[in-house]
């Protein structure tokens, strides 16, 4: 069973968690607070400074982590809600997930702070932009470091605030606002299934936090009981909406409003991975309800299909990225429903590196375009840009599957669990990883090979963006190539360094059901198969990409071209936005305005208006009783009191 | 009831009742029917000491001297409200040439 020691010898311990997530929130007030009044330079310098800094202790924790014995342990701040027997602290748990995803995190995330001083230097919100991207660290880092539920839900949301607010960013045009709008109502919708969950647990196991409800879930609960099924389920729709899974995921590709930096931090690398993390640090009650793992490999499976078909046909360069991320949140979470949950952090990590690398790519190449972000309009960047080619071709090969970048090796383990689980699952996740080869090496040679399409102000314009921005690109570069070394498979004869790190996460859940932990028993000819296939699938994918886009220089038609019926539903996103909106948005305005007309018209303001107008009238008619003759008044007030004292005395 | 003197029994309580009954209605139908201003405020008094009287009496009927006291506060105040009434009465004159009331009329819708 897991170890939880407290670090009580050492205070300064303690401090140094606390500063992770309090350096960016810092850093969130002083660039919040000094917007307009700070210059560029000591805003950028307080915006990935406090990120680098929360970076280094992340890496002083690992260390110090590992060299004494890896052992997880809570940091207890104070009691933050007490009430009856619900008792929730104000604490960390520090373990080996905690600090992949801290590393993560702040690694990444101080990369794309830099790319953005750059990015947003000629932005006159600047400092909002910055203390935005802090606040959202700070979110984030509560999210992953929190030792219970309610604490986890705390960051949940304030990432999906974050997530808002950035998409918003440029909020003076109405179409970003309703993304930003769209992105924010349907978190609500799984945050709302993750709050029930919260609560769920809270009643059947009388603890919120980590350590107690799992050793509590391993001792008392059966395998498959509908309340596990209903916690779990209700998590996943927590983690539907987060992570872009069908039916909630719709909001990602038009979240793509924000600001470059934006969508390669919180909309590819970090945010989108919170509903991952979520299943892998629950993976004990998940683990106790297979029938919602069915659920979700079935569900990762479907996302992962639908969005690569649609990725396929985009022209916008951010859009086909974002596709492109949906349908790997799809593959991930394909992995957790087969049980094989740090394959799939393993490609959490690798994504993280090679999508941020796209989208940072992606950035270069509108700034050097001057916000021009459709494909059909470039070409020939090759010459243009050097270092954002070769970073994105490496951020390509990495996503596509090719030895030896780094998604070669979280995709092929993450595709031979599939395999181990169902052949038939297994192939589909191979024709969604056939169709990702496709469309990201379509966007590539239009993009980068070919003739320049664009005008010729543009052609002028074209450059190599500044250091401060290729930097990144390039430490990431060098990531997405090496990253996947990390996990290298056994077939080799190496250590998988990722899996043997992350196992003693599993220890509640082997105690329930070992199989899924132990290595895959696959036989060695058949993992060299699986690898060869998915090898020649991209492959494959590669060569028809390179005809049909360098050799025959097709350019996807023009947008009001006539498609083919097929080719034109899969470009409007099988219509799935149109689908909603009258299915869901439509009725629910028609609701609204009915409600208006009837309720708030009718009957509340009928009921105030009538007060206010039976009071003048009876004031109106009442008047007249004011003659100004003084005997009157002494009449009515004899009568009145002589009727007082008859009714006092006869009747009361 | 060895303290009350002898006097105030010969006269029965009921007779004191009957007295301040009248006195009262005599004040209640001279406020409601006389027009000058003088007359209705010695009217108001009329009834104010109708209602001393009878406090007095059933004070003594009853050997308790709260009711005395109580009349006595009655008198401060109506003192005091005397003063007020007959200075805006006669400022009523003033303006009016006049104490009758039914002209005080402008004070309407």
């Amino acid at each position: 069973m897991q170890e939880i020691v407290m670090p009580a010898n050492r205070p300064e311990m303690a401090l140094l968690c606390l500063l992770i997530p309090l350096l960016p929130f810092i850093g969130f007030a002083l660039n919040g607070l000094g917007n307009r009044k700070l210059p560029k330079g000591l805003v950028s310098l307080i915006g990935c400074g406090t990120v680098l800094a929360s970076f280094l202790i992340s890496i002083y924790l690992f260390l110090d982590f590992t060299s004494s014995g890896s052992r997880p342990y809570t940091v207890d701040f104070y009691n933050w809600i007490s009430v009856g027997s619900l008792q929730i602290g104000f604490s960390f748990l520090i373990d080996q997930l905690t600090l992949l995803m801290l590393l993560m995190v702040t690694g990444i995330g101080f990369l794309i702070h830099l790319y953005s001083a750059g990015y947003m230097s000629h932005d006159e919100g600047f400092g909002k932009f910055f203390s935005f991207l802090n606040l959202f660290m700070f979110s984030m880092l509560l999210l992953v470091m929190g030792s219970n539920y309610v604490m986890m839900f705390v960051g949940w949301e304030g990432v999906g605030l974050c997530s808002y607010l950035l998409i918003g960013f440029w909020n003076k045009n109405t179409n970003y606002n309703n993304a930003a709008k769209k992105a924010f109502i349907m978190n609500r919708i799984g945050d709302l299934g993750f709050l029930l969950g919260i609560f769920l647990i809270f009643i059947t196991f009388g603890s919120v936090s980590y350590p107690q409800v799992f050793a509590e879930a391993t001792r008392v609960a059966g395998v498959d009981t509908p309340v596990l099924i209903a916690i779990t389920m209700l998590l996943f729709v927590g983690a539907m909406g987060k992570s872009a899974q069908i039916p909630l995921f719709t909001w990602l590709p038009d979240a793509m409003a924000g600001p470059t930096p934006v969508s390669a931090l919180i909309h590819a690398a970090t945010m989108v991975t919170a509903g991952i993390y979520m299943v892998v640090r629950s993976n004990v009650l998940f683990i106790l309800a297979p029938t919602t793992l069915d659920v979700i490999a079935i569900i990762g499976l479907v996302t992962a299909l639908v969005a690569a078909t649609i990725g396929l046909v985009q022209n916008d360069i951010k859009k086909v990225l974002a596709y492109s991320t949906v349908s790997q949140l799809g593959f991930m979470f394909l992995a957790l429903g087969v049980m094989a949950f740090s394959s799939s952090l393993f490609h959490v990590l690798t994504h993280a590196f090679f999508k941020a690398l796209l989208f940072l790519g992606a950035g270069s190449v509108i700034h050097a375009m001057s916000n021009e972000q459709d494909i059909r309009n470039m070409g020939g960047l090759k010459k243009a840009l050097p270092i954002t080619f070769l970073t994105f071709l490496i951020g390509t090969l990495a996503i596509s599957g090719i030895p030896p970048f780094a998604g070669f090796f979280s995709k092929d383990e993450l595709l031979a669990h599939v395999y181990q689980h169902s052949p038939i699952m297994w192939a589909f996740g191979l024709l969604a990883s056939f169709m990702t080869a496709f469309y990201m090496f379509r966007l590539l040679f239009l993009t980068f090979f070919g003739k320049f399409r664009g005008t010729e102000e543009q052609r002028h314009h074209l450059h190599e963006s500044p250091a401060i921005m290729t930097i990144p690109l390039i430490v990431l570069a060098v990531l997405s190539t090496f990253g996947g070394f990390l996990g290298i498979p056994s077939v080799f004869g190496s250590n998988h360094i990722i899996g043997s790190y992350l196992s003693p996460l599993y220890n509640y859940a082997k105690g329930i059901n070992a199989t899924p932990f132990e290595p895959m028993h696959l036989s060695h000819e058949t993992e060299y198969l699986l690898m060869a296939i998915s090898v020649a699938v991209a492959i494959i994918a590669i060569i028809i990409a390179y005809v049909m886009y360098v050799k025959k220089e097709t350019v996807p038609v023009a947008e009001d071209a006539r498609l083919s019926p097929v080719h034109n539903l899969v470009y409007n996103k099988y219509y799935i936005d149109e689908l909603y909106n009258t299915l869901f948005v439509k009725p629910l305005m028609w609701l609204s305005t009915a409600f208006y007309r009837v309720v708030d018209v009718v009957l509340v303001d009928g009921i105030v208006n009538g007060v206010g107008k039976f009071v003048t009238f009876s004031g109106r008619t009442l008047r007249y009783a004011q003659s100004g003759a003084i005997g009157f008044y002494v009449m009515v007030m004899v009568f009145s009191i002589v009727l007082i004292l008859f009714l006092n005395f006869f009747i009361g | 009831m060895n303290h009350i003197p002898e006097v105030i029994r010969t006269i029965p309580l009921e007779y004191y009742l009957y007295f301040s009954a009248a006195l009262f209605s005599i004040g209640v139908i001279g406020v409601l029917t006389r027009r000058n201003a003088i007359i209705i405020f010695m009217c108001v008094e009329l009834m104010l000491n109708a209602v001393n009287l009878l406090l007095g009496a059933f004070s003594a009927y009853r050997s308790d001297p709260n009711g005395q006291v109580f009349v006595f506060f009655i008198m401060a105040v109506a003192a005091a409200e005397v003063c007020v009434g007959l200075a805006i009465i006669v400022m009523i004159y003033r303006n009016l040439r006049s104490t009758d009331v039914q002209l005080l009329n402008h004070l309407k819708w």
